[in-house]
Parts: C-alpha cells; structure tokens; sequence
C-alpha cells in the first residue's frame, strides 16, 4: 500500500504536472527549432510571440463569453485559439516583412538576426502589455477536473490523491495532435519537404523550383501557430502574464538546444526532458521517501532546490549538454 | 544563346572577373578553363545569379537577364550544378529529384490538406520521372538512399539528375570532374553528351581535366586574370601560346617547347 501512495503521490505531483509542462516547452521548441533550422537564427522573440498569440487569444475568450458562446466542458479559448493564431501570424508576418526581410537581403549573419531579433522581443512584450495589461490573468473555464482528488480517493481508498485537471489532459492532446499533423506535414507534402531541403541546403533549394519567400513566410505561420498553442495551453494551464512568458524563453530554448537546434524531433524530447528535471528537482521528495522507507522521519522537505531556482535547472543541462554533446543529444545543427 | 558583355564583378579591390565578353551558342557543350583564380567561378556566379555583377550585362536568347535571383533563372531554364556537389542530405536520392520542379499543387498550406488527389496524381507523375532519370543515370539502386550517404561523384550524378527533372535549356557545371574517379566520370560525360544530342541541353562546362575538356567540349573558352583570353577548338586551343604560358607560366613553357622537339 505505501509503495503504491509513493507511486500515485509521484505521478500525482511530478509526472502529471511535468508532462503537461513538457509538452508545452516541446511546442515552443518546436517553432524555435523551425525558425533556427529555417531561416537560420535563434528568435528571441519567440517567447513574446508565445504571449503576444495567448493575449489575443484571451481578448476573443472573453469577446465569445460576453456573447455567450462556450464550448461545454472545454476551455472557450479552444474555439478563440484559431483566431489568435491568424492575428499573430498576421504580426510575425508584417515583422519579417519590415524588419528580418531586410537583415536577410544583405545576407547579414545570423547573430545580427538574433540581435534584431531582441529589439523585436522588447517590442512585442511592449505591444502585448498595452493590449492586455501585466496582471495575472485566468482564462481556463470548462470542467476543472478530469480526475479529481475526492474521488480518486473514494475510489481506489488509498490515502494519497490524484487529480488531473482538464487542463493538463487537454494541453497533453492538443500537442500530440499539433506535432502529429506537423511531422505528417514536414515528411509528406511538397511545402513541409521544401521547408526540409531550405534546412538542408539553402543555396540548392534557391537552385531548384523552390520558392524562398513562400518557404519563409510558411515556416512564421507554422511557428506563429506553434507559438500560441503553445502560449495558450501554458495559460490555461498555468495562468498568463505577460513577463512570464518572457521568462519561458528561458526553458524553451534550453529545450531546443538540449534536443538539438533545427531537429524537431529533439525540440520534442528536449521539452521533455527539461521539464521533468525541473519538477523533479523542485519536488519535495519527503513523503515519497517516508513511504518507502518505513520508519524514515527526514528533518527537510528533501527537495534539492526551491521553486524560484526552477529556472536554473534548464541552463544547468544545458551546460552539460554543450559540454559533452555540442550539436545537442539528437543531432541538430551546431550551435 | 547566353552573351556576357564586358562583365565585371569586383569584390572590394579585387577584380575577380574584369571585363569578360563571351558566348555560349544554343547546342553546343562549351568548355571553360583557365588556371585557378582565373574568374570562371565568379563568372558562373554572376551568370547564375549568386553575385550582382559591378557592370555589365547577361542576357538570354536576347533577354536582359543581369542579377536575376537564381530561382527566377531556374524558371528560365538557366540551371548550375556546384564545384562542391550540393544536395538536401536528409532526403532520399529519389525526394531529391521530386524536390526540384517547381510550381507544384501541394506547394501550399491550403492545398497540403485539400487538394490530397491532385497532388497524388503529380507526385505518381513526378515519381515516375525521377526513376527513368535515374535509369538514365544508372544509379537506380540508390534511389532509397539518403542522398547524404552518396559518394562524390554520385552525388554529382545527382546534380546532373536535377536538370533532368525539368526542362532545363542551358546548365552550368562548375568542376564537374573534381574528385571524381574515372569510371564515374567517364559515366557524367556520357551522360552529358547524351543530354546534349538527345535532349537539346546547352552546357557550359569548367574543368580542369584537359582529357575531359578535349572529349566533350567544343568551343573551349580560355579565362585568365578575370578576362577571355582565347576561344576555339580544343586542339588549337591547347596549341595556344598565350594559353600555355597562362596555365604553366614562362619557365615551364619553355621546358614543354623542349620536350615537344626531342
């Protein structure tokens, strides 16, 4: 019985909440790892993209529940996700128009993109406060649970709980159907190869009947699509606000780098990994250790690192990635 | 017809083509050779639309075609192949050659998911033509392969390959023979003429073996210094003093004058 509390108090703290959270950092690996493989620069401006997709997305949430439309159980920013997605394809397109277009003209080398790209962070994070403002917001509404503490309790008798909210199972199929319909669009159709040959060998898919400007502009709307599925999943799971979707940044490029930049397949397992270790190493591990080890009574929370430090644990992998593994554990291109 | 008039192409002080003036009669496989840092890379680039030219014009059957993107060239027919060959490493040889026509249904997001029949028909055709191309280039067998895995000189086969998926009116090859073995190279050249009298394909070839050159091309054009400095059959050509002493420089000229009289 205690090993099985010990189990269900793990799955219930570590594996279900970090698998949501995976999932999440796979998606916005994902068009972080495009964008690099792509058009061949990290975009810092990623995370706000992240943000800027959720904000307008929440502005429609709110427009549909004002008006009375709902999506029964599910979240009602499911049904706004669509809208959010063009409006912030909309904006990365007029930013690569005005901006990138250029730095890629004069062929400039991919850190003065990065820097450009920067400038354009500070200025999405601008434009997505002026939309929505820098509180707290919760947007989630539909069922709360899918599984609920009560009655995992009355139904299994076991004194540890489990819950998983709705929105946690929802982020977790969301993705796998996102990445699912991006890998079949990446390995079969004529604009996911052309987007693959770009990655490969950008000079030959000049040479060949491919069509640059529309290889870039497909590859925003993918990663602007990413990027606020991403966002809004994050959100609902979570809660938004804007700078800490600054601070994703952080964890998703890790993730990118981890799993190798320009290897979707990576961004995938690096989002994975980077948020298990972070909710393992911030977990306190007391009560999983007091039921396994009868008669233990540890004087600490046996967690190895408070919460705030969470962010640590992605660059220190990241480090050790670097170190040992340059291009990242599956492959990408050198950083 | 491909004329070049007086192109410059100059990279700070450096003239890598300086005034060069040339053609490239349709039908004919054009052979261009100079010594290293002659400009015949340069020259390519600038035909191919990889550098802007500082002055000068490129023009196409009469059409102005100076500083075109090279995918608008590709569309012209204007294809080049690489000094080092190029490929899209993680595809299949097979995808590779599918990759390259352009204006295809599936090429948009919309039609991706909508027009699923359309683009099946166009993918069978599209199949279809690169196994009778690689048929033709007797690589058949590496047709699943990652073109990645290739060899050199299959990879240049590859390159070859890729003019043959669509109609191309004139291709470039920039040192087609490099690192190339025999055996393989003898099969580029046949493959070469093969598309030139059966196909119609111009070619305008560099090379630096002259046994090669002298098999395949006629006109040579000699580059030296970033200009013309001889046109004409390969034999003359190699008979050019002008051209022997570009290629070996004085000494050597004279030790080869010696040794043609003992």
């Amino acid at each position: 019985m205690d090993i099985l509390n010990a189990l269900v108090a793990i799955l219930n703290y570590v594996v279900v909440p970090a698998t949501a959270y995976g999932a999440q950092l796979a998606l916005g690996a994902l068009g972080v790892t495009l964008i690099y493989g792509i058009l061949r620069f990290s975009n810092f401006a990623h995370g706000d993209t992240m943000a800027f997709g959720t904000a307008i997305t929440i502005l429609i949430t709110w427009a549909l529940q004002s008006a009375g439309i709902g999506f029964g159980p599910l979240p009602t920013a499911l049904i706004a996700l669509p809208f959010g997605i063009a409006a912030t394809a909309l904006l990365v397109l007029g930013t690569d128009k005005i901006v990138y277009s250029y730095y890629r003209k004069v062929r400039a080398a991919p850190v003065v993109l990065t820097m450009v790209s920067v400038g354009v962070m500070f200025l999405m994070n601008g434009l997505t406060r002026l939309l929505i403002g820098v509180d707290e917001i919760k947007f989630a509404d539909g069922a709360r649970f899918l599984i609920s503490a009560q009655e995992f309790k009355k139904a299994t008798g076991l004194a540890e709980p489990l819950a998983i909210r709705s929105t946690q199972a929802i982020t977790v199929i969301t993705a796998a159907i996102v990445v699912a319909a991006l890998f079949w669009f990446l390995a079969k159709t004529r604009t996911g190869k052309s987007m693959r040959a770009f990655s490969d060998n950008e000079d030959l898919a000049l040479l060949s009947g491919i069509n640059p400007s529309r290889v870039v502009a497909m590859t925003w709307i993918i990663a602007a699509a990413l990027a606020t599925i991403a966002g809004t999943l994050y959100g609902l799971d979570k809660s938004f606000k804007a700078f800490n979707y600054f601070q994703l940044l952080l964890p998703v490029f890790a993730a990118a780098i981890v799993g190798g930049l320009g290897n979707p397949l990576g961004a995938i397992a690096g989002g994975f990994i980077i948020a298990y270790s972070e909710v393992a190493v911030t977990y306190a591990w007391k009560k999983v250790a007091m039921y396994l080890i009868p008669g233990f009574q540890p004087d600490s929370l046996l967690q190895l690192l408070s919460t705030e430090y969470k962010f640590a644990v992605s660059f220190t992998i990241l480090i050790i990635v670097l170190l040992f593994k340059p291009t990242g554990l599956f492959k990408g291109k050198s950083v | 017809m491909i004329r070049v008039e007086n192109l410059h192409k100059h990279f700070g002080g450096f003239h890598a083509v300086d005034g060069a003036s040339l053609e490239i009669a349709t039908g004919s496989i054009t052979g261009l050779i100079g010594p290293n840092g002659a400009g015949k890379s340069t020259l390519f680039n600038v035909i191919a639309g990889v550098h802007k030219p500082t002055s000068g014009t490129v023009t196409m059957d009469g059409e102005d075609i100076t500083g075109l993107p090279p995918h608008e060239l590709f569309h012209k027919g204007l294809l080049r192949t690489f000094q080092i060959a190029h490929e899209f490493p993680t595809m299949t040889v097979r995808e590779n050659l599918m990759m390259v026509p352009g204006g295809q249904t599936g090429e948009t997001l919309w039609n991706a998911w909508f027009q699923r029949g359309r683009i099946a028909e166009e993918e069978a055709a599209l199949l279809k033509k690169a196994d009778e191309v690689l048929d033709f280039l007797t690589i058949s067998h590496l047709k699943d392969e990652r073109a990645g895995n290739l060899s050199g000189g299959q990879k240049k086969l590859l390159e070859l390959g890729r003019t043959m998926m669509v109609e191309a009116k004139i291709v470039f090859l920039d040192e087609v023979g490099a690192g190339v073995n025999r055996t393989l190279l003898n099969t580029i050249g046949d493959a070469i003429v093969r598309l030139n009298k059966e196909r119609g394909y111009t070619f305008c070839v560099i090379e630096h073996d002259m046994d090669f050159i002298g098999r395949l091309c006629d006109p040579v054009i000699v580059m030296a210094e970033g200009k013309v400095l001889a046109e004409g059959a390969p034999d003359t050509i190699m008979q050019n003093e002008a051209v022997i002493e570009a290629y070996l420089g004085r000494g050597l000229k004279n030790k080869v004058k010696t040794g043609a009289a003992q």
